[in-house]
């Protein structure tokens, strides 16, 4: 099967300053699950607002091929049209704005983008249902504000709730984990398990084995300095945990 | 027959545009048409004469026109205000004719009498007009220029004892009350501005609502100005008497002009015991371009007295338009519990100025005000609110609370909070709380993350900024302002 994602020889610095990623390559197939994990300043949290097209990020070489597009020409907001979605590790808060609107003007923007009809009222409150079923999360956080006032816990809830509705085909987990005691981490990891699929690929970053746990990966990377210095399956990752970063950051 | 029939209802059978559709559509100000009509304007100046031209054209009773001259007399003793924030280049009063009317409306009977260009003119704005009308539950006292031309649910409403007609109709067939209430919540000294609308003023809009009764719709009137030079003076006078209700909306659109045109309205309203009176506006005047180049400089009195005991008056507006806004719709809190209210969205883009804000004057026991303010600058706009809360030595257990809010799109706009507390009675309790915050870049990229637009993502903020005052606006209102927000803000996203 074709690759979902094809990076090559990638490198980017902070707009104007250092360089943060330094010649990452990496192939991601449709269905598979990889974990990016690095001690910190490692270049995992540029990584994933460069493949998001976040501004303040200058890529000085390689490329970044998506469902045989180039990606990094695409603005953030295609981008995310065209299936790419990043779960942020803080998301912000918008005022007035209602989680449902929100959601349902997103939703709808990618529909148009695919030539689909627009969800009217009824047709997205099915849909909404049909989602917090699946995750096992209530209906509490559908009428409040963006963000405004979410424990940090209901945030990343939000996140997986946005991203099944969204139905991403690249889903990208930016520290997912962090911040969050064990019963959230658990309800959180159970939702991305859910979504796993095998038109979708997930790209965790992530600090810490203990997520692996729960979502267990079909690739382990571990990314040093701006590159990528090993790769395993999912028994590679309980080796890093006896073993820890420290060899491999470095040995690059 | 019927070929006869359909041919002489172009208003009513024609399927008007959608005028939101109209606001969303293509770029640029929408309503930059100009309808060719012939006018009768006065000729350009402004003396003693030119008062009694108006008043003579108008056909009005002498008390009326020696009110005007006292205005002009008045008038000409007065400079302009200079302590707003704006930066206005000075106007030549002389310069601009007073008066401006259809030639064919000398009273027309019925739609088919009105001139069908100007018709034209309500379809492209979307006023409902007939059966529209009927069917959106609006009556609509539309002003074209100066002369009312069409009233519509007039008989309904006088079923219900209800007077909503054209300024000019109201001093002919009810000078009592006219006379009884004109002047006395603005006087005609009260600014420069004011006392130049009372010597000149043009048409407007008149409302009773008698004891009891409660205005079972919306009552709406469109204002256009469409004739070059010509200032527009519109004269609104609203009184709900014991226990009334009335909700009124007033939304502006003008034709595109490369000259500043003045704009300077007065609105009364006065509520009598129990009555409440709910009055708001969307302003979309001309705003000039890029450059600052033409638009509409619109400075307005708006004032309400809460004459009775637990009478309301609530003000909500948002202010899209116009190169210049000097406007402080504001609230005189006599009766025992009455209470006052003021909701604003101003947004200034391009080179927009406004200094708008509001005046809650305590007077009497247990009142209580409330303003939400929210401005927005973007380009090189100016947003200033100033705002009033006097509370008066006899106003026991008065109350206000101000939330004051500022949002910056880009580097090149300002905006400024300028309140003013004059709190003479020591038990008062006054609020005034104030934000000034910037469109983070983190939001924006967060919503285009999950695939809004830029455009669709600074709207999406901005209604979200607002949504307190939007709350406050009748819904169709409320639809019409949120897509407004949004024309009004393009371009400020790179």
């Amino acid at each position: 099967m074709s690759k979902l994602l094809e990076i090559r020889g990638l490198r980017a610095r902070i707009a104007g300053g250092r360089e943060v990623l330094k010649g990452i390559d990496l192939d991601v197939s449709p269905g598979e699950v990889h974990a990016i994990m690095g001690p910190n300043g490692a270049g995992k949290s540029t990584l994933s607002s460069v493949l998001a097209g976040k501004p303040g990020y200058e890529v000085t070489e390689g490329t970044v091929r998506y469902l045989g597009h180039d990606l990094l020409t695409m603005p953030a907001d295609e981008r995310a049209r065209e299936g790419v979605f990043l779960a942020f590790q803080y998301p912000v808060e918008i005022p007035g704005v209602n989680n449902m609107y929100f959601l349902r003007a997103a939703l709808n923007a990618g529909r148009r983008q695919r030539g689909q009809a627009e969800l009217d009222a009824q047709q997205f409150l099915k849909s909404v249902r049909e989602r917090l079923k699946l995750l096992d999360i209530g209906d509490d956080l559908l009428r409040r504000a963006v963000n405004v006032g979410f424990s940090g816990g209901e945030k990343k809830r939000n996140e997986i709730f946005q991203m099944a509705m969204l139905e991403p085909r690249l889903a990208i987990l930016d520290e997912t984990d962090s911040g969050l005691d064990i019963d959230a981490l658990r309800a959180v990891s159970d939702g991305v398990n859910r979504l796993r699929d095998p038109a979708r690929a997930i790209v965790m970053i992530t600090h810490y084995q203990r997520l692996l746990d729960y979502i267990v990966p079909d690739r382990v990377h571990v990314l040093a300095d701006g590159r990528i210095v090993a790769s395993g399956d999912k028994t590679f990752a309980a080796e890093l945990e006896r073993t820890g970063y420290a060899h491999l950051v470095d040995a690059a | 027959m019927s070929d006869i029939t359909t041919a002489n209802r172009p208003a009513s059978n024609a399927p008007a545009p959608d005028v939101l559709d109209g606001i969303v559509q293509g770029d640029g100000y929408k309503y930059g048409f100009v309808t060719e009509v012939e006018t009768d304007d006065a000729p350009p100046g402004l003396n003693e004469d030119t008062v009694r031209f108006i008043s003579a054209k108008k056909g009005e009773p002498a008390w009326l026109l020696e009110w005007r001259l006292k205005a002009f007399r008045r008038w000409r003793t007065m400079a302009p205000p200079d302590w707003a924030k704006l930066d206005i280049a000075p106007i030549d009063y002389q310069a601009a004719s007073y008066y401006s009317a259809p030639k064919a409306a000398a009273g027309p009977k019925s739609l088919d009498e009105v001139d069908p260009e100007l018709l034209k003119t309500y379809e492209k704005l979307g006023i409902p007009l007939g059966e529209r009308a009927a069917l959106a539950g609006v009556a609509v006292d539309a002003v074209f220029d100066s002369v009312s031309v069409a009233t519509t649910f007039k008989d309904k409403l006088a079923d219900l004892g209800i007077i909503f007609c054209s300024f000019g109709e109201a001093v002919r067939e009810h000078p009592d009350l006219v006379r009884r209430y004109l002047g006395s919540v603005v006087p005609q000294g009260d600014n420069f501005f004011a006392a130049l609308n009372s010597a000149v003023f043009s048409d407007g809009s008149f409302v009773y609502v008698p004891p009891g009764v409660r205005c079972p719709m919306e009552l709406s009137t469109y204002f256009r100005i469409n004739a070059a030079k010509t200032g527009q003076f519109e004269r609104t006078l609203l009184i709900a008497d014991k226990g009334a209700y009335v909700s009124y909306l007033e939304g502006c659109t003008a034709p595109q002009r490369d000259e500043n045109q003045l704009h300077a309205a007065v609105v009364e309203l006065v509520a009598m015991e129990d009555a409440e009176i709910k009055y708001a506006t969307v302003q979309n005047w001309y705003p000039g371009d890029e450059n600052g180049k033409g638009g509409i400089y619109n400075f307005v009195t708006k004032r309400g007295a809460c004459r009775g005991a637990r009478s309301k008056i609530s003000w909500a507006q948002v202010e899209t338009g116009s190169a210049i806004t000097w406007k402080y719709p504001s609230c005189l809190l006599e009766g025992e519990g009455a209470t006052g209210a003021f909701y604003s969205v101003a947004i200034t883009n391009n080179r927009q100025q406004a200094d708008t804000g509001t005046k809650m004057i305590h007077i009497g026991r247990n009142t209580t005000s409330t303003v939400i303010s929210k401005g927005i600058s973007a380009g090189r706009g100016q947003n200033t609110y100033r705002g009033q809360v006097k509370v008066l030595s006899g106003a026991d257990g008065a109350r206000n609370y101000t939330q004051c809010d500022s949002l910056l799109i880009g580097k090149r706009c300002g905006a400024h909070t300028v309140p003013y507390l004059d709190v003479r009675h020591p038990g008062a309790t006054v609020e005034h709380e104030a934000t000034t915050s910037k469109i983070s870049d983190d939001q924006m990229f967060y919503c285009q993350q999950r695939g809004l637009t830029a455009e669709d993502a600074l709207s999406l903020i901005v209604n979200g900024f607002c949504k307190e005052v939007l709350n406050e606006l009748p819904m169709e209102f409320a639809v019409e302002a949120q897509k407004l927000l949004a024309v009004s803000l393009e371009g400020s996203v790179g």
